[in-house]
């Protein structure tokens, strides 16, 4: 069953992604970012459940906090008028 | 009682899945930057929040439990944080939404 959840996630993370590269603008960009971190804290957890081992948990709490602190950093060197 | 939580446990991962490939083809399809803001929501709220109900149904009253838990806590604390910057340094930068009534009447919020 967690091995459904793993391919609708990674499916969702080839349409992120697919954003990511075609992106208009930069915050087009940082938003695929922001998504593919929470997928891949998503695909963390449930592929710790598809081997039997439930330690990835520990590196996915690791990257939400990575992933709230790349997309502020990303915002706070930002400068209008360079898209 | 197994059965049932197998069960609904099965509903609870095909639902989050269905709710993640939604958003992001949300992120995929939609016009604008602000709307596209929408579909990485549906994301961060539905499907995360079912996938993680049912991994946590499977493994029971655990320290595993009380990871998943931190980890939807730490993922709703901190999504609407970014979202919420990132459209106010894109209306800040100039980005301004698409509409097909301009109800603004020429003022848009962020701008001097």
């Amino acid at each position: 069953m967690f091995a459904v959840g793993l391919i609708a996630v990674l499916v969702s993370l080839v349409l992120a992604m697919a954003r990511a590269i075609m992106g208009p603008t930069m915050f087009d960009r940082v938003l695929a970012a922001n998504s593919t971190a929470t997928l891949a804290v998503l695909s963390l957890s449930l592929l710790g459940f598809v081997t039997g081992r439930p330690d990835f948990l520990d590196i996915a709490i690791l990257y939400t906090l990575l992933n709230l602190v790349g997309t502020i950093a990303v915002l706070k060197y930002f400068h209008p008028g360079e898209n | 009682m197994e059965l049932f939580i197998d069960i609904l446990s099965w509903l609870s991962i095909i639902i989050g899945g269905v709710f993640c490939i939604i958003g992001m083809i949300g992120l995929i399809r939609l016009p604008d930057l602000f709307t596209r803001l929408h579909g990485s929501s549906v994301t961060d709220t539905l499907g995360a929040g079912f996938l993680i109900f049912g991994m946590a149904l499977q493994s029971g009253l655990s320290l595993t439990t009380a990871k998943l838990i931190i980890i939807f806590g730490l993922i709703l604390l901190t999504s609407p944080v970014a979202t919420h910057a990132l459209a106010q340094a894109a209306l800040h930068a100039g980005i301004k939404p698409k509409l097909t009534v301009d109800k603004t009447g020429g003022h848009i919020a962020g701008e001097e």
